[in-house]
């Protein structure tokens, strides 16, 4: 004993010289001030009030003439805002360990008491960390932007109240699954957002396509949960424990939760594990084999596209692994992290493909999304979590813009969205604030220099280059794709803006506005429904938005420049990647690369520190050594292969976290030329090199055809949809009516109805007897009655 | 042995005259009578006679045991029997009273659709 205790401590004396340079740092949690935990319950609440609203059915509350769910709604989500600010602003001022809020306890079970006991410990508690805070931020400032934005959009639908429901409870799931301190809580607000991105989808029940988007959301979301389902209960049984800071302290130990050593080399649960737990997330935020629910989603209404299916929810999946990330690192080849890597590359691609040949823009947003998302994988598996999560913020805030731009479009011009058919918004009067907004989201999306989807992006494309090979395959190349999707991404980004925002002016209404969000109540209504019976371009007057929505798009497009800041900002934690840096540092998500640390500016000559990716609790870095080995809490050193040292990569020879400000910028900039080029109107709107005089046609419609058929396939999804349809839910469908067969045929008619046949059968044998003849009983007695007499006589004799 | 000559031979015998299987002979025959005449009719009220006779058959043998074992039980019984006899017969002609109402005859074959 007093061997293994002393070679323990001569471990972690090694240890403790380089152990400044741990991968993951495990830092103790303690209790935050309570009032911490009404952040997801206040949204929570205002949902329960909205649905004793639909159920008091007070007409005016539910019929969108007030604006009371709405207001109501937003002011639980503002003051959740606030709540979750102030929380920051106390818990930034602080040494940063995470805090605990527990609610109340939830699961609480403990078996096999005394020898291998075992425990089951989830209780309904918060955990407030930098990268909780981070997404909480923008969780509940985007919810309450977008909820104000919803109070004029959806005014007038009959459903009013219900969406506000729906929606309030969505960001209570939302924060929940942020917020919650156990894989528990993660999963219980995992499915809530399903469930309310359903609701919400499918929210025009009455519309077929909405209610089959709805479903198909739900069950491709089945496909992932699954995964995520099987991760967590796996993580369970290995390392015997849900709750964070167990789980976290447990891996940086390599021991399972009560305390027994683990060999992460070895064991097949270290990769098992995060491919299970990024299958989750493949299907919640959309990546590639499980992408196609998110662009159907869009039949929903649009501030719900913006919220859910662009700035929050569908970023729950990068959430995800960026918590669990240092389960992510048990591995040694890091198998799931070159799968997310390629996996959102190749995304990344093929949405940005496919979002170039759309006309409707919504759908184009939509795609982007996926696209966007896409990088955000691919900055996970290029093992750069701060990357990741600065492009989920500032794609949170740019991409809510361009939604609910486009949002506005679909308001004002009942229901239109294709860009053929729309052209000049600009200069018509009452949408130059859309305009404008638009223009923000478009050149962040375009990664155009000095806005902020540009450096999150970049951050994210440099790590590609900057990542060693031998850490992450390939991963230049990988960069090369990404980089070369950011073309597209601006061309198809700014075909859109060209096509309907500048250029002459001309309008086509839609035609299926006025049924559901129809804009002929709300303050800024001026004709009466029956005006509107049918819609042709004569008589029909456009309809600029109101207050709500230019207020709120003039937030959000000040707020996408504004998320600029964060990359210059620092406290000094991780002084090279910013404000979000610093967050991440003081939590799981925390990523050190391996290889070494230049600073953005790219002055630091790359450190060469052992690959070896020791979790080490924080603390043991300072503490002596032989406090650490009394503790018994230092991980097998031994058992890790230690990588060589590794170089830092490069692009073209330099430094890429210089030359990638450069490279990016040239990729976008040819997109946007392209995109000018082929859509860009006459004069300075169409930067002097566009040609378009018609909002139907332009140069790209010559070019189109000499492309042979990839325009109509990029335009018909590279016919993914019909691939699943064939492969997937074809046979599916077969086997579904080959067993429906078999259950009529041999369990239901066979079985069942044949069992009961039997004395049905035999009671139509012996039916006749009962004729209804009177003399016939009574013969039949008197029959009887002889037989037995006969019987007696017999026996008698 | 048949019936007249059971009577003969009891006479021949020089028995008392009416001994206990005189009784039981006299209800076998009353009951007989009942039976056939049931099966034999179709008219509901002489069907209701030819119960009532086989009815009586069985209180004659009741009293007839009863007699002979000393034992007042039968006879008893069967006075609880005739007074629900009775009001079974009201019960009884009314319902047919009723039927006929119904059917405007008597003829217990008109009811033959009450089958299964």
């Amino acid at each position: 004993m007093q061997e293994l205790a002393s070679n323990l401590m001569n471990i972690t004396t090694l240890l403790g010289a380089s152990g400044g340079e741990s991968l993951f740092t495990y830092q103790e949690s303690s209790g935050g001030p309570g009032w911490l935990g009404l952040i997801p319950v206040l949204p929570a609440i205002a949902a329960l009030i909205c649905l004793l609203l639909l159920f008091l059915a007070r007409k005016g509350m539910a019929s969108g003439k007030s604006r009371g769910p709405a207001y109501l709604v937003l002011g639980f989500l503002a003051l959740s805002f606030i709540l979750t600010l102030s929380g920051f602003l106390m818990w930034n001022g602080q040494g940063k360990p995470a805090w605990i809020v527990t609610l109340f306890d939830w699961i609480n079970i403990t078996w096999n008491s005394g020898d291998g006991e075992q425990s089951l410990i989830a209780n309904f508690g918060f955990y407030f960390d930098g990268l909780s805070f981070l997404w909480m931020l923008f969780v509940t400032f985007l919810g309450s932007m977008i909820c104000l934005y919803a109070s004029e959009y959806m005014s007038g639908d009959k459903g009013y109240a219900r969406f506000f429901a729906a929606f309030g409870l969505f960001v209570a799931s939302m924060s929940c699954l942020v917020l919650g301190d156990n894989l528990v809580m993660l999963y219980l607000g995992w499915e809530g957002v399903g469930l309310c991105s359903y609701m919400l989808i499918g929210y025009f029940y009455t519309k077929p396509e909405a209610v089959a988007a709805a479903k198909k959301a739900f069950i491709v979301n089945r496909i992932g949960d699954l995964g995520l389902a099987l991760g967590l209960y796996l993580i369970y049984t290995t390392f015997g424990t849900v709750q964070y800071d167990e789980l976290f302290r447990a891996v940086a130990e390599r021991t399972d939760a009560a305390g027994s050593p683990l060999d992460f080399a070895t064991m097949w649960q270290s990769w098992a594990i995060p491919c299970l737990l990024m299958i989750g997330a493949f299907g919640k935020s959309a990546q590639f084999p499980l992408y196609v629910w998110l662009p159907d989603a869009m039949e929903g209404p649009t501030p719900v596209s913006a919220l859910i299916h662009a700035a929050t929810m569908v970023t729950a999946g990068v959430y995800m692994i960026a918590r669990m990330f240092p389960l992510f690192l048990m591995d040694p080849d890091l198998h799931a992290l070159h799968a997310v890597a390629w996996i959102g590359t190749f995304t990344a691609l093929l949405a940005a493909t496919i979002g170039m040949a759309q006309f409707d823009i919504k759908r184009i947003m939509a795609y982007s999304t996926v696209s966007q998302l896409g990088y955000m994988f691919a900055g996970l598996g290029f093992l750069t979590t701060t990357g990741g999560a600065y492009h989920v913020f500032t794609h949170a805030f740019f991409k809510a813009t361009l939604f609910l731009a486009c949002g506005a479009v679909m308001h004002g011009f009942a229901g239109q969205l294709d860009l053929r058919k729309l052209s000049g918004l600009w200069s018509q009067p009452g949408w130059r604030i859309t305009s404008v907004a638009m223009l923000v989201g478009c050149i962040n999306l375009a990664g155009l220099p000095l806005t902020a989807g540009y450096f999150s992006k970049d951050m994210i494309l440099a790590e590609a280059f900057y990542t060693p090979d031998s850490l992450i395959h390939f991963s230049g190349l990988m960069g090369w794709i990404l980089l070369f999707t950011a073309g597209l991404t601006a061309y198809y980004t700014f075909r859109v803006f060209f096509r309907v925002f500048v250029g002459p002016e001309h309008y086509e209404p839609g035609d299926e506005a006025y049924d559901h969000d129809s804009d002929e109540t709300g303050e800024e209504s001026h004709h009466p429904v029956e005006e509107h019976g049918d819609h042709h371009a004569d008589h029909f007057h456009p309809h600029p938005p109101g207050w709500a929505i230019n207020l709120v798009l003039s937030v959000l497009a000040i707020g996408s420049i504004l998320a600029a800041i964060p990359y210059f900002v620092s406290d000094g934690n991780d002084k090279s990647k910013g404000w979000v840096g610093d967050m991440l540092y003081s939590s799981s998500a925390f990523y050190k690369s391996p290889a070494g640390h230049a600073d953005k500016h790219g002055n630091e000559t790359a450190v060469l520190v052992p690959a070896d990716p020791v979790v080490l609790p924080a603390s043991f870095a300072d503490e002596p050594a032989a406090a650490g080995a009394a503790k018994g809490k230092v991980p097998a050193a031994d058992a890790w292969p230690v990588r060589d040292q590794v170089e830092a990569g490069s692009i073209l020879g330099m430094d890429p976290h210089k030359a990638m400000y450069y490279i990016s910028a040239v990729f976008g900039l040819i997109g946007i030329l392209i995109a000018a080029y082929l859509h860009g109107p006459k004069g300075p709107a169409g930067l002097f090199i566009g040609n378009r005089t018609q909002a139907a046609t332009s140069r790209a419609d010559a070019l189109l055809p000499k492309l042979g058929p990839l325009p109509r396939w990029a335009q018909n999804k590279w016919y993914v949809d019909e691939f699943y349809e064939a492969t997937i839910r074809l046979p599916l469908w077969v086997f579904a009516n080959i067993f429906h067969a078999i259950d009529k045929l041999l369990i239901d008619g066979a079985l069942v109805d044949g069992i009961s046949s039997l004395p049905k059968a035999f009671a139509r044998s012996i039916r006749p007897l009962q004729s209804g003849v009177l003399h016939s009983y009574a013969a039949g007695m008197a029959a009887g009655l002889g037989i037995i007499l006969l019987v007696v006589w017999v026996f008698s004799l | 042995m048949t019936i007249a000559s059971l009577a003969q031979d009891t006479i021949a015998a020089g028995m008392p005259l009416a001994e206990l299987y005189h009784y039981l002979f006299v209800a076998g025959v009353l009951f007989g009578l009942g039976v056939i005449g049931f099966l034999a009719r179709r008219n509901l009220i002489i069907m209701f006679l030819c119960t009532e006779m086989m009815f009586q058959a069985a209180g004659i043998t009741l009293i007839a045991f009863s007699k002979y074992h000393f034992n007042p039980d039968g006879e008893v019984f069967v006075i609880f029997v005739l007074t629900i006899a009775a009001a079974e017969a009201a019960l009884a002609l009314a319902l047919v009273v009723l039927l006929f109402r119904r059917k405007e005859t008597l003829d217990a074959s008109a009811w033959a659709m009450l089958k299964g």
